[in-house]
Formats: C-alpha cells, structure tokens, sequence
C-alpha cells in the first residue's frame, strides 16, 4: 500500500468522474429496464382493455351509452351474473372448508414425505382447466362410474371442479402462514383447560383470519373468473359471465353486449380487489412468529382424514376416471361395457374420419409446445426484468412510491380475465397503434397473450427471492470494489437464477393450459391442444369424445411432469405461490 | 499541507479525515436528531483506531457514511485530502466487514475470498496464490472449497476478515467483527486481529461497545455518544 499521496487523489479524481458517467448509464438501464414490461402491458394489455371499454360505450365511432341499460336491462344478464356469484361464492366456501386441513396438515405437522406431498399438492393448481373440466365430465357424464346420480351439467359437478384447483391455493396461502405461528397461545390455552376443538376456534383460527381471508379473496376472484370448467361443465344453464362473453362474441357476433358483459367483469373483480386489499391491511396485526411442526397424534385424525378423502375423492377420483375413460372404446354391446383399447390415443395421430378438427391432435399439441415455449420465454425476460426492478430499495421517497405502483401495475393481468384480455386482443390489433399490421392473421398474439397471463405468476415466483437478499450482502460486494453491474451479475442474477427453474415450470403450464384468451386468437390452421379438446369433448358418443379424453391425458401429464421437474428445481426460499 | 480548520483537528494529507459529517435516515423528520450529528475524526495511515459507544449511539452509521453506503446531509469525508464526495463505495479503495460476515452463500471460502480481487481483475493464478495467502493467515489453510453454509461462527469472521484484507483495502472499517460470538472466542480472536492488523500494516477503524476489545485491537479509542464524537484519550 505504498501510494503516494498525488497517486491517490489523482486516482480519486479520476473515479469521481467515471462515477459522474457510471450513474448517467444506471439510471438509463433501470428506466428502460422499468420501460419495456411497461410498455409490452401498455401495448398488449391497456390498450386492449380501454378500447373494449370503449366499444360498449359507442355506436359507428360516436359516443352512444344506450347499449349499457340494454344490456342491463335483460333477465338474461342477471341470470348469468347470479350465477358467476353463486358458483364463486360456493366454490370458495368449499375451498376454504377443505383447504384449511389440508393447510394444517401439509404445513403444520412434521413426517416424512412432507415435502413430497407438497411438491404434489401444487399439481392440481396447474392443470389446464380443459384437462380438469374433462375428468370430472368422465366421472359425471355419460358412461362415467357416477353418471347414475345424474349430476352432470348441475352446480355442484361446476363447484367440485372449482374446488378442484383452489383447494391448493387455500393450503399454500394459509399454510405458509400457519407454519410460523408461535405455538405457545395454543398450548397456553391448552393448560387453561381448553380441548383441542375449543383450542382451535378461540385461539388459532383467529390467528389465521387475516391469511384465510386473503386466500378466500383469491380464490374468490379465480373461482369467478373462470372459463374453461364453467364452458365445460357447465352448458347454457349454468354460463358464467366469462362464458357469456364468449358466447355472445364467437356465437353471436354482439360485440357491443359482450363488451358491456366486459365492463360488469371489470366492476365484480375491482370490488373484490378492493374487499382484498382492505382485508390485506387488517392481516398486519401482531402475531408472535415462531416457525414450529408437530409430531402426529391421535387428536389430528379427523384432520388427516378430510385431507385424504379430498385428495382420493376430489383429485384422484376424476384424474383416474379421466384415464380410464381414455382407455376405453365406444361403448358397445347390449351389456354397455366397453372394452380396452389404444384406439384413442392412435386417434391422437390419425383423426377419424368425421373429425371436427383440422388436422390431428397431436398437431395441435406441437403448435401448443412452441407457443408455450415461446410465451414462458416473453414472460421469463418480462419478468425477471420486472423482478429486478421491483426488488430495488431507493432512498428516494419517490422512487419507492414509484416502485410500488410498477409492482401492482404488473400484477394488473392477474385480476382481469384471461376472456376479456383474449377479446379485447381480438378487437383491438388489426391495427395495432394505428399501424397498418393486422396482427391478427398471424399466430403471433398466442403467446403474447399466454406471457401476459403467465407474467404475474413468474414475478411472484422471482419477487420473494430477490427481496429476500439482505441489502448488506450488496453493500459487502460493493466494499469490496464490485460495481453496480458487477453486484448485479454476483449478488442478484445467481440466486434469480436458482428460482427461474420454478418460475419456467409456471410459466411453461400456465401457457400450456392456457384456454380462455387463446380461444379468442386461435385460427382454424393452428389450434392450441386445450382449445382442440374443448372442441371434441362436446361430441359424446363419437370418436371424438374418446379422443378428447386421450388427449386431456397427454396435456395433464405434460403440465404435472414439468411443474414437478421444476419444484424439485426450486431454492430453499419460499417463493408466493 | 495542512490547513486549518474551526474544530482545531488538522486536514491531513495523509489518512481519513472526517469534518462534522452528519447523517440523517431517509423518513426521519427533518427536526428529529440524526443518526450522525456533526462528528468529526482523524486517522492517520497505518493506524488502527476504535469507535467506542453504547448501541444507537451512531457509531455503525458513521463507519457506513466512511464507507460510501450511507449519504452525508452536512459535512465531508476526506482521504489523504481528496473529498470523497461523490465517490461510490466501490471505488473507495475501503474494506468494510459486517458484524454478522454477510459472506455470500451461494460461493465457496475460496470464492468469498477472491470475490474483491476478482472485482480487481486480478489474473487466475495470482488470485489463488493470494486466496491461499490470507487463508493461511487467518488460521484456516486449504479452506478454499468448503461451502460457507458449513463453517461455525468463528470461522465466519475469519473468512469474512480474510475476505475484506484480500483486496490490500487503504482502509478497513471493522463494524462489531466479533460480538456475535461467544466470550472465550471473542477473547481468542480479539488477539489474532490485533496481530493480523499490526503485521498487514492496515489502517483500521474499528467500531464495538466493548471498551476491553477496543483497548486489546485499538491504539487509539475515540468515544461516541448520541451521534457525536467526544474527546479523544490515549490507550497504553
């Protein structure tokens, strides 16, 4: 260390200017890091979504709000909107009154295999909707081993599908909070003389109010926006708003009614948003944290045994129906019995000769593997740009506040329906910003749509990781002569790149199963493998049924096995979901 | 040259100099009393100093001001008489070692060590050959390839010392280095830091609220209270 002292201060001088130019570069790499997700959603999500808006409240170019009182005005509608409402509020009831055991027992309690179990548990939450849809139409419907209850196209086949899916949400939500409650309450509560049923509704299901009710929300606003199980199970009599909409569009070619539907969407998720975040506040009470597990005991048998009915009854049953119906040919015979046969799959290849589709299943399977891969690929690069940004800490008040819109900007797609993203794409890119390229023609408005409702999901995956490095571990590297970018490619990009796995795994399944804003952008010459199923499971008792339960299968394994080979991916930090 | 100043101390030309800094959070009212209130210090090169204080009293923010990580509201830090305002952390040429390491898990020993001469565009060889160096000096030879997640609390100070020596830093700024760990180590390792700064020739500005550690490492302790420095008093 022998500097002289005009070495040092020239040196000094030298790096003040070099930070003077260093900065100037930070600043434009952040804000265009910030600018690009940005604008990707201002182009293919906001604009979408105003000149929706706007198409319910004009006529030929002119401003005309009559449409909305039409619209309004039909029993039709409110039919519909009861509906959405009683299938959402139903299906979350039931989520929560399954989830809330499955939370405990997956979170709370200590055994081996837990961690197997959860990987599982996160299964269910990625299946295509399609694929789910068309496993309990195999138990319900037609030929199914419970058809003789006659519960097909009724609420409660709608409802158990929801639950289906949302059970999981429920488990994970409530689970990651439960696991870090301080376990003393209880046990005081439990030398107070309380039994263990007392125990639970007087001291911990307070405790776990603010997480059930965030969860509740949630599952709530997936439950009413969904689309390809209420499209499904659900026939005319049972539609949903979603389904409405999609309806009045592709049957009826009534863009003004649907736009309107739209916009009574836009006002039924903002209320819950709202609901939401008003709940979320109150969750900032205090509790003591203290990460604990339990040994299994005795007293925790009704627990175990609701998890295990709901994971036989409600997950298997179906998926083994579903399965099953796949390997079966037409019914035949007067007995009714059908027999064993690959006839379906080889169907998957080689379509019959009356298929309603263009080309084969397994075309449809190919186009939806390159769309999916492109679309994690946006969604990936969006999201970790996003990521990146949203997990910096500025000293600046203003930035800060800024940062917190970005982040809530981001997660816009995730509360407004994959239908209403898909129609409005629809409507709006023939020419997009008044550029004279009809986007529409081509395939390429697939993915984007796909990266937009998978964006959400991977920034939750990536957020908590990056926020979760302690700020002194940047500081540390900076002291040690690493500069911004420097930090950036030591500190950051490693352990980013250690949750990418799990972040692909969800962008790659929700993009795969993706069904309600593709089925708006499809072409007949290239059809998605959800939307090609859709298509041929309303066709009981042709080859096309059999076929569409062939390829359910090969989606649902495809999306289980990728979701799986990414959670064993996934970094000892918890991600959000 | 040295020019005089209000307070009495002397800009050296040589050393840091640190003239009424003071530091405020960000949030913080604008009338409430800031972290940092107007302290001054001097350090000469090759000298190893102690900020002495009761915790809150400012002394880690001040050290974290020297380093670049925290802004100065009024005031200036100087090195060898060129302010260093403006100039990022990482371009300071000072070591700064955590009271927790903060070694970065995701890197081997080997990697924590060589991570500021990889900073430095050290070439491969002369970087292993410098690793292997400051391990043998702090006790843990061949250390190289264990994963940081293995080693005990004692062993983490010593690679996160190693680590923040490895660059030859003009200045290293020691915050509690060894109060998360238990008495009889604490003692242990007081003693091999005094010696590692002594035969390293480091400046070093050390900070604790124990006056027994800053006597056993320090040739000078300067007290801290309530965000100021109080005057100064000289150790055997």
């Amino acid at each position: 260390m022998e500097h002289g002292d005009r070495l040092v201060s020239r040196s000094t001088r030298r790096a003040g200017r070099a930070v003077g130019t260093g900065r100037a570069w930070g600043i434009a790499a952040w804000t265009a890091a910030a600018a690009i997700p940005l604008a990707f959603l201002a182009v293919f999500f906001l604009l979408p979504v105003l000149s929706l808006i706007a198409t319910g409240f004009t006529t030929d170019g002119r401003f005309d709000a009559s449409g909305i009182p039409a619209v309004l005005g039909e029993p039709r509608t409110w039919s519909v909107v009861g509906q959405t409402l009683a299938q959402a509020a139903l299906g979350t009831l039931l989520s929560l009154v399954l989830g809330v055991p499955a939370a405990f027992v997956l979170y709370r309690l200590r055994y081996r295999g837990r961690a197997a179990l959860r990987g599982l548990m996160t299964v269910p939450f990625v299946l295509p909707t399609v694929v789910v849809g068309v496993a309990f139409e195999s138990v319900f419907g037609e030929g199914g081993p419970l058809a003789a209850l006659g519960l097909d196209r009724t609420l409660l086949v709608v409802v158990l599908a929801l639950a289906f899916f949302n059970v999981t949400v429920v488990a994970r939500t409530v689970g990651g909070f439960w696991s870090q409650l301080d376990p003393r309450p209880e046990q005081a509560a439990r030398m107070l003389g309380a039994g263990p049923g007392r125990v639970f509704w007087t001291v911990t299901l307070p405790q776990i109010a603010p997480a059930l009710a965030s969860a509740a929300s949630l599952v709530f606003l997936f439950c009413a926006t969904s689309f390809g199980i209420v499209l499904i199970l659900g026939g005319r009599s049972l539609s949903n708003v979603e389904t409405e909409i999609y309806r009045l569009t592709v049957q009826f070619l009534d863009l003004r009614s649907a736009a309107v539907l739209s916009l009574l969407q836009f006002a039924l998720v903002a209320a819950v948003l709202v609901v939401s975040a008003r709940l979320r506040r109150r969750r900032e009470q205090t509790v003591s944290l203290r990460p604990t597990a339990e040994r299994i005991r005795r007293a925790h048998a009704p627990a175990i045994a609701v998890v295990a009915a709901t994971v036989l009854l409600l997950h298997l049953l179906p998926m083994i129906a579903l399965l099953v119906g796949s390997l079966r040919g037409r019914t035949a015979g007067a007995d009714g019995a059908a027999e064993w046969t690959l006839q379906n799959y080889t169907n998957l290849f080689v379509p019959p000769a009356d298929s309603p589709i263009d080309g084969s299943v397994a075309d449809a399977l190919a186009t939806s593997l390159g769309i999916a891969a492109l679309a994690a690929t946006i969604a990936l690069l969006l999201g970790g740009l996003v990521a990146l940004v949203a997990s910096r800490r500025p000293r600046s008040r203003v930035l800060a506040r800024g940062i917190e819109w970005f982040d809530g900007a981001i997660m816009l797609p995730l509360g407004v329906s994959a239908v209403t993203l898909g129609f409005g794409l629809l409507l709006t890119m023939n020419r997009p910003l008044g550029i004279g390229l009809d986007l529409r023609t081509s395939t390429v408005l697939i993915p984007i749509a796909q990266a937009l409702v998978a964006l959400p999901i991977v920034v939750r995956a990536l957020l908590p990781v990056l926020r979760g490095i302690d700020p002194r571990q940047r500081d540390a590297a900076a002291v040690l002569g690493a500069g911004p970018l420097r930090v950036l490619g030591t500190i950051d990009l490693p352990l980013l790149g250690r949750s990418a796995g799990l972040a692909a795994g969800f962008a790659l399944a929700a993009s795969l199963g993706e069904f309600g804003a593709t089925s708006f952008l499809v072409r007949p010459d290239t059809q998605t493998l959800p939307v090609v199923i859709a298509q041929l499971i309303g066709r009981q008792g042709s080859d096309s049924y059999g076929t569409a339960l062939a390829g359910a299968v090969v989606l649902g394994a495809i999306t289980a096995g990728i979701m799986l080979l990414a959670e064993r991916w996934r970094s000892d930090t918890a991600a959000e979901w | 040259m040295a020019e005089s100043d209000v307070t009495g101390l002397a800009i050296s030309t040589r050393g840091l100099f640190v003239d009424r800094a003071t530091v405020r959070y960000p949030g913080t009212e604008a009338s409430a009393r800031p972290a940092v209130d107007g302290a001054s210090l001097a350090v000469e090169e090759r000298e190893v100093a102690a900020l002495l204080g009761p915790s809150g009293c400012g002394k880690s923010t001040l050290l974290r001001a020297i380093a670049g990580l925290e802004p100065l509201a009024e005031g200036r830090i100087a090195w060898a008489g060129d302010d260093l305002a403006g100039v990022a952390p990482h371009r300071r040429g000072f070591g700064l070692m955590f009271q927790d390491g903060q070694l970065f898990g995701h890197r081997t020993v080997g990697a924590n060590v060589a991570y500021g001469l990889e900073a430095q565009r050290m070439p491969k060889p002369e970087r292993a050959v410098r690793v292997a160096e400051l391990l043998e000096l702090v006790g843990l030879p061949g250390a190289e390839r264990r994963r940081v997640t293995e080693l005990s609390g004692g062993e983490r100070q010593r690679i996160a010392l190693a680590r923040s020596l490895a660059p030859r830093p003009r200045l290293l700024l020691l915050d509690e280095p060894l109060s998360a760990l238990d008495r009889e180590l604490r003692t242990r390792l007081a003693e091999d830091l005094a010696r590692l700064l002594r035969e390293t020739g480091t400046t070093a500005i050390l900070v604790t609220h124990d006056p027994e550690e800053a006597e056993a490492i320090a040739g000078r302790v300067v007290r801290m209270r309530d965000g100021r420095v109080l005057a100064e008093e000289s150790a055997a």
